[in-house]
């Protein structure tokens, strides 16, 4: 809380004051480049305790860095790693606190007003999380039901939006964060947790006994999550992109899904456990920036 | 950062199309409705915080003045146990663990133990006030009292709780003030008060600026409205000739 009022009077204050656009040559000036990072976005970027992140995402944008220094010829690089919220990445990147965020951001047409987004490493698909007990299959089976998500997040308003579409009526509980959200489904406040699927399987996996709950029914929604970066700074852009379609064009970017995804990842020595799904194959086949409204359309 | 854009209150918060009176009909809800939704809960979460803490408080303050040992004890323990854990912690006490313990709990709905962690933490304070309140009258009155052949119970409330009330009335709006703003906290627990409805229409239109200021400025009428409400009783109830009021 104090730290996104914090953040807010920042960017208040930074309303008006023109920010660095050249993000390479902020970089190469001063031989420093700050990571946005979170604390707990399942396996794509997490804290392995004090100030040192791990993830998907986060080894991407080391690789990218590396390349962003062999690039501007440095002969050291600084990354600063800076922990950011749900609420207050896209501040922290506009007033040029963050230089690139690794986090887990949705990439639409509303946030591509504000940032821009890299090529999108990864598709996300919102699913439901329930205990293995409850019987649930699908949302419909959710009518009279409390269904937990995660305040701040695009699953709430998919959960309105197809409240209002479909004539079902559950009965929302909000955790702080999905941590909390998954705690309200452990301790039996509710009977379904929606979320994104990889957060869904990264709880499910550090849970105290994961075989009792399971991830069912339909996917609600596909949203392409990608790396965030200032808007209006195409060198930087560029320079990202190249680095992460040499991944994808390489094959190393599976190599880096399945040590994330499908191998036991620390600090728990847990797996994730989960292939990557058809429009993830897709956006690594085919690189795109393309906003989560072009995938609704398909 | 673009011009502010205060339109954003008059959408919808399905379709983010903006309706024409900004009131939401039938189903529909604009932000604007939400955002009042949202200030009705604040409210009800603090005005019912309020009376629990100030019924418990009141209790507790007279309490830890009687003269017996054991009751005076209970109640400090009451006030140190409430003061000194955090009321964000409190919360998640209440609303994680007492159930898993009280499994009959898990049936109240979520306002309700909110208002207890709320209620119960200002209820310490305000006992820490309303004890200063009756120990700030000179010892003298109690036993002039008693002397005149009043129980315990009648001197309280004929001779000290009627100066030591309204002595305590200033400190007391501040703690009402503060309820407003603590009542914050209830976000953490599926309340959709001011602070939840800030941080989700915020990431749903991206206009934080504007549905921050909004959400600060009830939060100020809100405690403006209890400062003036404290203020009207205090003159209300004040004794000519006594305590600051004009002779």
């Amino acid at each position: 809380m104090k730290k996104s009022l914090l953040v807010f009077a920042a960017a208040l204050a930074c309303a008006n004051a023109s920010v660095q656009a050249d993000t390479l040559k902020k970089i190469k000036d001063s031989a420093a480049v700050t990571m946005g990072v979170r604390d707990s976005s399942g396996a794509l970027s997490y804290t392995l305790g004090g100030s040192r992140y791990a993830g998907y995402h986060v080894e991407i944008c080391q690789k990218v860095l590396a390349d962003v220094q062999k690039q501007l010829g440095l002969s050291k690089l600084d990354i600063n790693y800076l922990s950011v919220t749900s609420q207050n990445r896209i501040p922290l990147v506009q007033n040029g606190t963050v230089d690139i965020e690794c986090g887990s951001t949705t990439n639409n047409a509303a946030r591509q007003k504000d940032v821009a987004f890299a090529v999108t490493t990864f598709v996300e698909e919102v699913r439901i999380a329930v205990k293995t007990s409850s019987g649930i299959n699908s949302i419909n089976e959710l009518n009279g039901k409390s269904v937990a998500t995660t305040t701040g997040t695009t699953s709430v308003q998919l959960l309105r939006r197809h409240e209002r579409a479909n004539g079902v009526d559950f009965k929302e509980v909000f955790g702080k964060d999905h941590a909390d959200s998954f705690l309200l489904l452990e301790t039996g406040r509710a009977d379904a947790f929606v979320m994104d699927g990889a957060i869904l399987a990264g709880n499910i996996a550090r849970s105290k006994s994961p075989a009792d709950f399971k991830i069912v029914g339909e996917v609600l929604s596909t949203e392409p999550i990608a790396i965030m970066l200032r808007k209006d700074d195409p060198a930087f852009k560029k320079t990202v992109d190249d680095s992460i379609k040499a991944l994808m064009k390489s094959g190393e970017i599976s190599k880096l899904w399945t040590k994330w995804f499908e191998q036991p990842i620390p600090p728990s020595n847990t797996r994730v456990g989960m292939t990557p799904n058809e429009n993830t194959k897709f956006a690594w086949a085919n690189p795109n920036d393309k906003p989560a409204e072009d995938y609704a359309k398909k | 950062m673009s011009a502010w854009d205060w339109q954003v209150f008059c959408k919808d918060t399905i379709d983010q199309a903006i309706v024409a009176s900004c009131f939401g009909s039938g189903n529909d809800q604009s932000y604007l409705d939400w955002l009042l939704s949202a200030w009705g809960w604040t409210l009800k979460v603090s005005a019912l915080a309020l009376v629990l803490a100030l019924m418990v408080g009141i209790c507790v303050g007279v309490i830890r003045t009687l003269p017996h040992r054991t009751l005076a004890l209970a109640g400090d323990a009451w006030t140190e146990l409430f003061r000194n854990i955090p009321v964000l912690v409190q919360v998640f006490l209440w609303y994680f663990v007492v159930p898993e313990l009280l499994p009959a709990m898990k049936r109240l709905p979520s306002y309700f133990l909110v208002v207890c962690a709320l209620g119960f933490y200002t209820s310490a304070r305000i006992s820490e006030q309303v004890r200063a309140g009756i120990q700030s009258i000179p010892k003298g009155q109690l036993y002039a009292g008693l002397a005149m052949g009043l129980t315990l119970a009648q001197t309280y409330r004929y001779v000290l709780l009627p100066v030591a009330l309204r002595m305590v009335i200033p400190p007391l709006t501040s703690e009402a003030m503060s309820i407003v703003k603590n009542s914050a906290v209830a976000f953490a627990v599926s309340i959709a008060e001011l602070v939840m409805f800030a941080r989700q229409a915020s990431e749903e239109t991206s206009r934080d600026i504007e549905i921050y200021l909004a959400v600060t400025m009830l939060y100020f009428v809100s405690s403006l409205g209890v400062f003036a409400l404290a203020r009207l009783i205090e003159i209300k109830v004040k004794v000519p000739g006594f305590l600051g009021a004009k002779q």
